[in-house]
């Protein structure tokens, strides 16, 4: 009898649809769309111009098929929708005026966004298909001096600041989704905290598909002067459908000097059934930009969902003394494919980067870690720490690790540091010996094995992010 | 409370245990004793319900139910408990952590509250006094980087936490020196009461020193080939496995 073989996954639970009156453009991707997206929106001309440019760009670029560790059918870019609103009134002066349909689905997703019941101290954006559809906590925050808003409204409300910083981190042309997102972005959040400022609480932002052949292209702007610090975390998940969606987002973030920011994911689209029909394609561009000295930037990421993931949250640190931080765990299931890691660029003097990404293989998936550290020839002192460990459940997943190091300085230090372990029969045999389940056993020796990671995530996530865990490899064990 | 009757068994189809007959009563010590490979280890495991080995006939009772109706965690919660001969690392878990785990699911079991970390810090500490336990190894992961002794020291812990109705020792004695050894056996005596049993699974005699036992059986060519008292250990420590092997093949 084989103890360790791969059965069913945990039913999905926000695999819904909400059934909602939605504007949406027709399929299909041109001039004419983005500059319908732009009119929507009611954008100033720069901001189209911003897209334009960005499309002109991506029209001339190809998929990065060939060097990720990835495989899926062609993407039909014309077969999909770029727009898609939940009808409602364009100015909402408060939440009572959003659609309570859709109050009622983000209540149902855990996250309730009526004053009475929000989470404590946990400022939250909801985006639904396209937009946003409420921010809470905006004017607590705004009391203290920080932003925190849709998108749109940024771009209405402080467009110096979107101007200044916009693509900023993230060229419009970086690479093909990025481009794409630039050129049709529909909504996302955008923070700023100004200088000295301590952010009082978390802010987070929920993503939400709903529409079975929309895409979502959100943009996630983080600014932090100086001395200023923020903690920011995103949460994602869709409804079952057997077709694949497209979600391609920018994050761009930047710190200066003395500023410190910390991004957390908690990702669980909907990845798809055990035969892999179906689930999310998460393409995403994020980058940092440590641009003061003593900056920090610090990425932590639980990526659980998607049938593909395709991202590599990185760090510029061009700051002298600033930090760059990838913390990450990546679970594949089924037949889930993840391609995902992070790049340090050390441009600065005496910059640090921490590394530690953890992935976790289950059923037939493959998880490869992808991850560069460059060190240019003007950072002295520069050193990196890279710990990158690998876990294989059941005989027929894979994992591999690519990391690429290129160091033009000598004083530099970069370690490296990789394993690859299996749960084994005997560690649930010993485990269950104790009275444990077999998949408390299974979550337990998960956990421990994500430790580093999830004590990296704010407290009122970390309990989350070890549950979901927990659902997602529930009868992963046989 | 346990019997053993005709107990068969193969692991990857090979034949390790060819009929053991084995009763055990509450209160009682049994050393099992015998020559590499006779299938003292495969027994061990066998009652704990390791997935790896396949019983092929018999039966086992166990306070008169069917143990092999019963998953290893049920077994466990229902009080039997196997010291393991290698224990297992399970990095990034803590000491504390996984033993408050396994008791709760044992209270719970039973019906009773779950203690919360501090209520179950005062117990660990108390009964970390059993195996002279340092408290710095609670906060550790599971057996990571223990010392053979340590890990050993653990698994009487464990015992000593989870309080079972029957314990079988697998080679606890095993790469022990002689304090260690010393501090063990005191943890199990200090464990016995009227109600528990224990098996003690050893190749050599010194362990029965300590934990003197009730009966001891030689276990060979996997069946019990032999059954006394005590002093059948000292005979075997005396004049060796040879003369059993010669018995048990003129027989």
């Amino acid at each position: 009898m084989s103890t360790i073989e791969l059965l069913t996954n945990k039913e999905y639970k926000y695999g819904f649809v909400t059934d909602i009156e939605s504007d949406v453009i027709p399929k299909g991707l041109g001039e004419e769309t983005v500059r319908l997206i732009s009119e929507k929106k009611g954008e100033p001309e720069w901001m189209l111009e911003f897209r334009l440019k960005a499309y002109r760009q991506w029209l001339k670029m190809s998929e990065p098929k060939h060097w990720p560790n990835i495989s899926y059918p062609e993407v039909d870019y014309q077969d999909i929708i770029y727009y898609s609103a939940p009808k409602q009134k364009a100015t909402k002066k408060s939440l009572d005026e959003v659609d309570p349909e859709l109050l009622r689905t983000f209540e149902k997703l855990g996250i309730p966004l009526n004053e009475q019941k929000q989470l404590a101290n946990v400022a939250v954006d909801a985006v639904f298909d396209s937009v946003s559809v409420a921010t809470t906590y905006k004017e607590k925050l705004k009391a203290h001096g920080v932003v925190f808003c849709s998108f749109t409204e940024a771009i209405k409300d402080y467009p110096d600041l979107v101007k200044k910083y916009l693509g900023s981190v993230v060229p419009v042309g970086d690479n093909y989704f990025a481009a794409l997102n630039s050129a049709v972005f529909s909504d996302g959040s955008f923070v700023f905290v100004p200088k000295g400022v301590r952010c009082p609480m978390e802010l987070s932002t929920y993503f939400r598909i709903n529409n079975q052949e929309s895409g979502q292209f959100e943009r996630t702007l983080i600014v932090a002067e100086e001395g200023a610090h923020v903690s920011y975390l995103e949460g994602c998940t869709a409804p079952k459908f057997d077709k694949n969606q497209l979600h391609a987002a920018v994050v761009e973030l930047v710190a200066l000097d003395d500023a410190e920011i910390k991004y957390s994911t908690v990702q669980n689209w909907y990845a798809g059934d055990e035969e892999g029909k179906g689930g999310i394609y998460n393409f995403v561009t994020k980058r940092g930009a440590c641009r003061g000295r003593n900056s920090k930037i610090s990425w932590t990421q639980v990526e659980t969902g998607s049938a593909i993931t395709w991202k590599y949250p990185s760090c510029i640190l061009q700051g002298d003394n600033s930090i760059g931080e990838f913390y990450s765990v990546a679970l594949t299931n089924h037949a889930q494919q993840a391609d995902t890691g992070t790049k340090m660029i050390h441009i600065g003097k005496n910059t640090r980067s921490t590394i530690v990404s953890k992935g976790i293989s289950a059923g037939k998936s493959n998880n490869s870690y992808r991850g560069l550290v460059k060190v240019l020839p003007g950072a002295e002192g520069a050193r990196n720490y890279t710990q990158c460990d690998s876990m294989l459940i059941g005989g027929r997943s894979g994992a591999n690790t690519f990391p690429y190091i290129e160091v033009m300085n000598n004083s530099a230090r970069v370690e490296h540091e990789a394993t690859t372990s299996r749960i084994s029969e005997e560690q649930l045999f010993y485990l269950q010996q104790r009275g444990i389940s077999q998949e408390d056993a299974v979550s337990l020796i998960i956990n421990g094995f994500c430790k580093d990671v999830f004590r990296e995530l704010p407290m009122e996530f970390a309990v989350e992010a070890q549950r979901l865990l927990g659902l997602k490899l529930e009868n992963s064990v046989g | 409370m346990l019997e053993i009757r005709d107990l068969h068994a193969t692991v990857d189809g090979k034949e390790i245990l060819r009929g053991i007959n084995l009763t055990i009563s509450k209160g009682e010590i049994h050393a099992i004793m015998g020559p590499n490979g006779s299938g003292k280890s495969t027994l061990a495991k066998i009652l704990a319900g390791h997935p790896a080995y396949e019983v092929t006939k018999g039966e086992v009772l166990f306070e008169g139910r069917n143990l092999f109706e019963l998953a290893p965690d049920e077994r466990a919660r229902e009080g039997v408990f196997l010291a393991f001969q290698y224990p297992v690392e399970v990095p990034g878990v803590s000491n504390a952590q996984f033993l408050r785990l396994a008791y709760n699911e044992k209270r719970k079991h039973l019906g009773e509250e779950e203690l919360d970390p501090l209520e179950f810090k005062d117990l660990l500490a108390e009964r970390a006094k059993v195996v002279e336990m340092d408290a710095s190894l609670m906060s550790r992961s599971v057996n990571e980087g223990f010392s053979g002794g340590e890990k050993k020291r653990n698994e009487i812990l464990q015992m000593a936490v989870l309080e079972p109705k029957l314990a079988v020792l697998d080679e606890t004695d095993s790469g022990l020196d002689i304090d260690a050894l010393r501090i063990v056996s005191e943890g199990v005596n200090k464990l016995r009461t009227p109600e528990n049993a224990v098996v003690l699974v050893t190749h050599y005699q010194r362990l029965l020193n300590y934990i003197v036992p009730d009966h001891v059986h030689v276990l060979y060519k996997g069946r019990i080939v032999r059954t006394g008292g005590k002093e059948l250990a000292l005979e075997l420590e005396e004049k060796g496995y040879d003369w059993i092997k010669e018995a048990a093949a003129g027989a």
